[in-house]
């Protein structure tokens, strides 16, 4: 075992990369949580943004049409269930796991010819003299962009929510469906939105998997991260910088238990690989205690009956 | 303009037809689907539905549909307890495959001595296996206020983990060669979950699965503690009213899924499967899901959904060899039914009525 052959400067610049997909997914479910609706579809539109993106950059050999074809196809994949929970008024939970469940089918059939491609590579972001810097350089400026489009949706939502009239307005809706809806608001038509923003971000997040993470199409590669998102949404008690942190925590564990098996220690692989999901349960644990930012409407349906 | 009018009880008859019409679309949808690949619809349909149970070779396939069927309609019993309450254990799977590392432990325990208690004990490993994975979640629900979705869920990875680690390592066959893997506990005649009638495909699984159904009929039919469970469920506040302990569901609905997907594990790897291997979940726990809601979380409708949806595994298989359809095909063909039987419900408690424009 040798310990001093990680890299704290490479570790760093690696977790953020880990960290993103777990960030992207759990922005877009935040907003969709914010709008009363909670969606445990998370997993399975990553999946599909995953496969998707994938399929369209090779087919392009363009990585950014493929990580807007991921967003488009995740956001068009949450439209089920929009036609679900906001149409046909089904449980909530239940439709999540139909989501999740017929996303993983979706995408390993769509994916069968994509096995074992190498996708093309995504330039870094390479700024003259900044991104030459030691220390500072390969963290903070020699990412790729989508990494940096993480971060600014972040402060983005943080923004959107905070100061503008239609974050006012998606909370209200979230809070007490009925109020906003005795006010005027649509409230089926504003959670549709954000469950499709969701499924976009969700989307983008399985594709940064595919695409830049791996970089490979396999079968399930997104390994319950879509979950890992759902739960950081809690840890983050609905606010999006915490998601960042919690994002950076997590992708910090996978990093470093990766690091470890790589280092050899005489800890068995499988117990490295299950850490990130051990932790997750004991974050869980530590922070359920306090449910009181929670939106007031989450997981309940809206039927304007007269 | 299509308006939903809100009915003041679910209706009954869709309450039993939603099934059958959203096995109906899915056939349909299923079959646009195959011919999108390229498949002749109504054949890969035919080969699904019908070649495991009239075809040619229906003699063998036929003892398969209890080997597939018993595993979900035994984990689904569990979940639909929960369901019911509102109670949401995902992680099955993980259960699954608890129980089947306890009970395969237990057995190998005992090798190579030849006991009649060997295998009983076994199935107690199994299911307390399986209870313990899901008392995980159940006591942190209860101390914490911890979601149980995403704890039970995240056991999942981690009992694949452990899993791995079994096979690997401390399951693995001494006299293996190297490979992974545990000993293959059906030559091993006291652990061994043979056929009860030789070629059958009714081994103890599929008799533990029908004192399920049977089990959790009476429960929730005759029995308080299902009155309490279908109160939690239809109206949490009224069941506080009327002195319903909420944690002590909570503890007893996931226990009892625990414990029976844990015995789905145990009979599992003590028979059709035969050992602990790196690849011996093959997603039963999350197919039950599918099962508990097609049979309407009640005991005999997932009886009758456990056969279903096994069948679709069986002509699935067929349907790859002779037709070449992936198999991902029918995992898609699955979650298809749970989408339709989730859209179709909307007819169960809501009134579809077209109206002209209207005069408020």
């Amino acid at each position: 075992m040798d310990l001093s052959a990680i890299n704290p400067v490479l570790l760093i610049a690696s977790l953020m990369v880990a960290a993103t997909p777990i960030l992207l997914a759990a922005i877009g479910e935040l907003v969709v949580e914010k709008s009363g609706v909670l969606n445990l579809g998370v997993e399975g539109m990553m999946i599909i943004g995953a496969v998707s993106g994938f399929a369209i950059a090779v087919e392009t050999s363009s990585p950014w049409l493929g990580f807007i074809a991921s967003a488009a196809a995740g956001a068009v994949f949450s439209l089920l269930f929009v036609l679900l929970t906001q149409v046909a008024q089904a449980n909530q939970v239940a439709s999540g796991l139909a989501l999740t469940l017929s996303g993983l089918g979706l995408s390993a059939l769509l994916g069968q010819n994509y096995v074992g491609i190498r996708p093309p590579q995504m330039g870094k972001l390479d700024i003259p003299l900044l991104s030459d810097l030691p220390v500072v350089g390969p963290i903070l400026f020699g990412h790729d962009p989508i990494l940096y489009i993480g971060i600014a949706l972040t402060a983005g939502v943080w923004a959107m929510l905070k100061f503008t009239r239609a974050g006012l307005v998606l909370r209200a809706v979230g809070e007490n469906h009925d109020a906003a809806h005795a006010l005027g608001y649509k409230v089926i038509r504003i959670r549709i939105l954000a469950i499709m923003f969701g499924g976009a971000c969700a989307g983008l997040g399985g594709a940064y998997i595919s695409l830049i993470r791996v970089p490979q199409w396999t079968e399930g590669m997104t390994a319950g991260v879509g979950w890992i998102a759902l739960a950081l949404v809690v840890f983050a008690s609905w606010k999006p910088w915490r998601a960042l942190l919690g994002a950076y925590l997590f992708g910090g564990v996978t990093v470093v238990q990766l690091n470890l098996q790589a280092a050899g220690v005489a800890i068995p692989v499988e117990y490295l690989a299950m850490s990130p999901y051990v932790i997750t349960i004991v974050v869980l644990v530590i922070l359920s205690a306090d449910k009181s930012s929670a939106p007031a409407a989450l997981g309940r349906n809206f039927h304007a009956s007269r | 303009m299509i308006r939903l009018e809100k009915r003041p009880q679910p209706s009954r008859a869709w309450s039993l037809a939603t099934p059958l019409v959203a096995v109906l679309a899915t056939m349909l949808f299923g079959g646009v689907l195959f011919a999108v690949l390229g498949k002749d619809p109504v054949e890969a349909i035919r080969t699904i539905f019908w070649e495991p149970l009239f075809g040619e070779f229906s003699f063998y396939y036929r003892p398969q549909l209890l080997i597939k069927g018993a595993p979900l309609v035994l984990i689904a019993i569990g979940l639909s307890l929960g369901f019911k309450a509102g109670i949401w254990n995902i992680g099955a799977e993980g259960q699954y495959i608890m129980g089947a590392i306890v009970g395969a432990a237990v057995g190998l325990a005992f090798y190579p001595y030849e006991a009649w208690y060997i295998f009983p004990l076994m199935v107690i490993g199994g299911a307390l296996g399986g209870w313990a994975w899901a008392m995980i979640p159940a006591v942190l629900k209860v101390r914490f206020g911890t979601n149980e979705i995403l704890v039970s869920l995240m056991l999942v990875y981690v009992a694949e983990q452990l899993l791995a680690s079994a096979s690997l390592r401390f399951l693995k066959n001494p006299e293996g060669f190297g490979f992974p893997g545990s000993r293959n506990l059906q030559s091993y005649e006291s652990a061994f979950n043979a056929d009860l009638i030789e070629g059958s495909g009714m081994h103890w699984g599929v008799v533990a699965a029908l004192i399920a159904v049977i089990f959790a009929y009476i429960l929730l039919n005759r029995h308080m503690l299902g009155f309490h469970i279908r109160l939690t469920g239809e109206a949490p506040r009224a069941a506080r009213f009327a002195g319903v302990n909420p944690s002590r569901l909570i503890l007893l609905c996931l226990g009892m899924s625990g414990a029976l997907a844990g015995l789905a594990g145990l009979f599992e790897v003590s028979g059709p499967a035969g050992q602990i291997s790196i690849d011996f979940n093959v997603g039963y726990g999350f197919t039950a899901i599918i099962v508990a809601f097609l049979g309407r979380l009640h005991p005999v409708g997932i009886l009758l959904a456990g056969g279903l949806m096994a069948l679709t595994y069986i002509g699935g298989d067929i349907a790859q060899s002779n037709l070449g359809l992936p198999s991902a095909a029918i995992q898609v063909f699955q979650g298809m039914l749970l989408f339709f039987l989730l859209a179709l419900d909307l007819l169960t408690n809501y009134r579809v009525t077209l109206r002209t424009s209207e005069v408020a």
